[in-house]
């Protein structure tokens, strides 16, 4: 260390260099704690009402139409998930919950692979064709950006049942495939695709279709997942088409159903309501867990 | 836009389109102008007489008190619903921006609840909200302060309006985020050097950098707020009580579904579409500016 009259100034400076520096390394810390606290704390609130439907789908109904409002599990957690599962809430709707997941599933999947397959050959038409009327189609495709289902509703309404859709799963699902957002991402994906590419599968004689199959398609697959994610909640979460379109149980799916299960809610079969919401949230959260490299990738470019 | 390198088919292109342009024409195009032709037209109450009225469905519509009504919710509930989920995915963004450990799970933990249907959502603030079986509705209950949102109109509009924006911050959360990323560190390592306070960073430089996100969202927010909580009302208040909570498009449903008015439900369907190109052309000005920069 240091020595003599002369580096006490030195020495001085140092050590309240160094306080400084264990002082900013303190505040720092305290700042990282403060910050910890409140995501937690954020989480947390973010889980509760989750939290809550969760632990109580493990009670019987008395519990919970007495306020009790469990936090902790209950024993009754076999019981009621079967119950919902195959016979469903036997006081209100009498639709098993399984038959309402495999329509909410049959709807997302159909209105995922759809949409993609659709608006991945218009965007292949628009992008590596030149032809007539090129620039219409592409407007055309464009515009119905601006009327989501929920502002034509009537309308369209009226065309499914003039076309005899009501109560069917086209009448539930083609309607909702046409989207022009899927058809952009592709667009704008298929125009960083090298020319030389294209000129390289002319030359070996490959037609459009050739190349189509076996180089666009496995190009895009990042793009199908991450569109798959995004459309799959879509459809899994649509409310007031299939809320209209499905008067009997045949193709009601578990969105409409939890509503309807409620009820006038003098007799409802809360703990019912509370396993079949569980199960409702289920696959479309897992899906966005498991995929979720692809869906931030694509929910952050096909909004841009 | 096309590529410079294309195939010299004709027929195929038009093969290729006719999927998605005859669901576009069918279910977006002919709707859409009924809608439009419907709005200038008036039925007898028996369904029998149909005659042209120019604008009269749009003129009672907009004298109809109950329809400024609903306009009015409507927008205070927009208002709220896109300041409380904005300013708090704001929030949680910045701290989960900060290197800390563990912020890849923070993501996580707050990202799923996109994928939750708002109609669930509702379901799932009942059991917070519920005057008898909710833990915040009981609660309130027990210490004097009657809430029932089924009674009172503006507790019913906070519940739709908190069940709104729950589901809706992991969505502009993700965006914030990745607008905070995108900053480039050395401009923060600037301000930090010439001694700007966290705070003050944050207003004048962070801010400033994120509008492009915040703008994007702002809009996108809107267009949620209008459309998609269609769910989250059906599911709690049926756009009740007393209407406090009928905004424009649960209105819409009411006077097409139940009271079977085609004039009317197609003048406001024709409403709803100019507020949406409306909105839609304010983003796309905005979106060429940033194109031009």
């Amino acid at each position: 260390m240091m020595h003599g009259p002369v580096s006490t100034t030195a020495a001085e400076a140092i050590a309240r260099a160094e306080a400084a520096a264990t002082r900013a390394d303190a505040s720092r810390r305290r700042a990282d704690w403060l910050t910890h606290a409140i995501l937690i704390l954020g989480v947390a609130l973010f889980a509760l009402p989750i939290w809550i439907v969760l632990m109580g789908s493990t009670h019987d109904v008395a519990t919970i139409s007495r306020g009790e409002v469990p936090l902790l599990p209950g024993p009754y957690a076999v019981e009621n998930y079967t119950a919902a599962w195959a016979e469903g809430s036997a006081r209100t709707t009498r639709v098993p919950v399984s038959a309402m997941m495999l329509n909410s599933f049959v709807m997302a999947m159909l209105i995922a692979v759809g949409k993609i397959a659709i608006s991945i050959l218009s965007a292949y038409a628009v992008v590596f064709f030149s032809f007539p009327g090129r620039m219409l189609a592409f407007w055309a495709i464009f515009i119905t950006l601006m009327l989501p289902v929920e502002v034509r509703i009537f309308p369209t309404f009226k065309v499914v049942s003039d076309l005899g859709m009501i109560n069917t799963y086209t009448g539930l699902i083609v309607p909702l495939i046409a989207s022009a957002t899927a058809t952009l991402l592709f667009r704008q994906f298929f125009l960083t695709i090298p020319d030389e590419l294209v000129e390289a599968a002319k030359i070996d004689g490959a037609g459009p279709m050739r190349f189509f199959k076996d180089v666009v398609v496995p190009l895009s697959t990042t793009n199908m997942a991450a569109l798959f994610v995004i459309l799959f909640v879509y459809g899994w979460n649509q409310y007031l088409w299939p809320l209209l379109i499905t008067t009997t149980g045949d193709v009601e799916t578990i969105v409409i159903g939890i509503v309807r299960m409620i009820g006038s809610e003098a007799d409802t079969d809360w703990h019912l309501v509370m396993a079949t919401t569980v199960l409702a949230l289920l696959p479309p959260v897992a899906i966005v867990i498991l995929m979720q490299r692809w869906f931030v990738k694509g929910l952050v470019e096909t909004e841009k | 836009m096309r590529k410079k390198v294309i195939f010299p088919q004709l027929g195929l292109p038009y093969l290729l389109l006719l999927p998605q342009l005859a669901i576009t024409v069918v279910f977006f195009f002919l709707p859409a102008g009924q809608a439009i032709w419907f709005s200038f037209l008036r039925q007898d109450a028996f369904g029998i007489r149909t005659e042209f009225v120019w604008f009269e469905n749009f003129v009672e519509l907009f004298q109809d008190p109950l329809y400024l009504d609903s306009m009015w919710v409507t927008l205070v509930f927009s208002f709220w619903v896109t300041l409380l989920s904005m300013s708090v995915a704001l929030g949680l963004a910045v701290l989960a921006d900060r290197h800390i450990r563990g912020a890849t799970a923070y993501k996580t933990l707050l990202i799923w609840p996109y994928a939750i249907a708002p109609a669930v959502a509702a379901v799932l603030w009942i059991f917070i909200f519920h005057p008898q079986i909710g833990l915040l509705g009981k609660f309130l209950n027990g210490i004097g302060i009657k809430w029932d949102y089924k009674l009172n109109g503006t507790q019913a509009l906070i519940t739709v309006i908190v069940a709104s924006a729950w589901k809706q911050v992991s969505y502009n959360f993700l965006f914030f985020l990745a607008g905070l990323q995108s900053i480039p560190r050395s401009v923060l390592e600037a301000a930090a050097i010439d001694g700007a306070s966290p705070a003050r960073r944050f207003w004048t430089v962070v801010f400033p950098l994120l509008s492009p996100t915040t703008f994007f969202l702002l809009v996108i927010n809107l267009t949620y707020a209008f459309f998609d909580t269609f769910g989250v009302i059906d599911a709690l208040t049926k756009g009740g009580p007393a209407k406090a909570t009928t905004t424009l498009i649960y209105r819409a449903y009411i006077d097409g579904r139940v009271n079977l008015d085609l004039g009317s439900s197609s003048a406001q369907s024709v409403v709803l579409m100019l507020a949406v190109i409306a909105l839609t052309a304010v983003q796309f000005r905005f979106i060429e500016r940033k194109v031009h920069y």
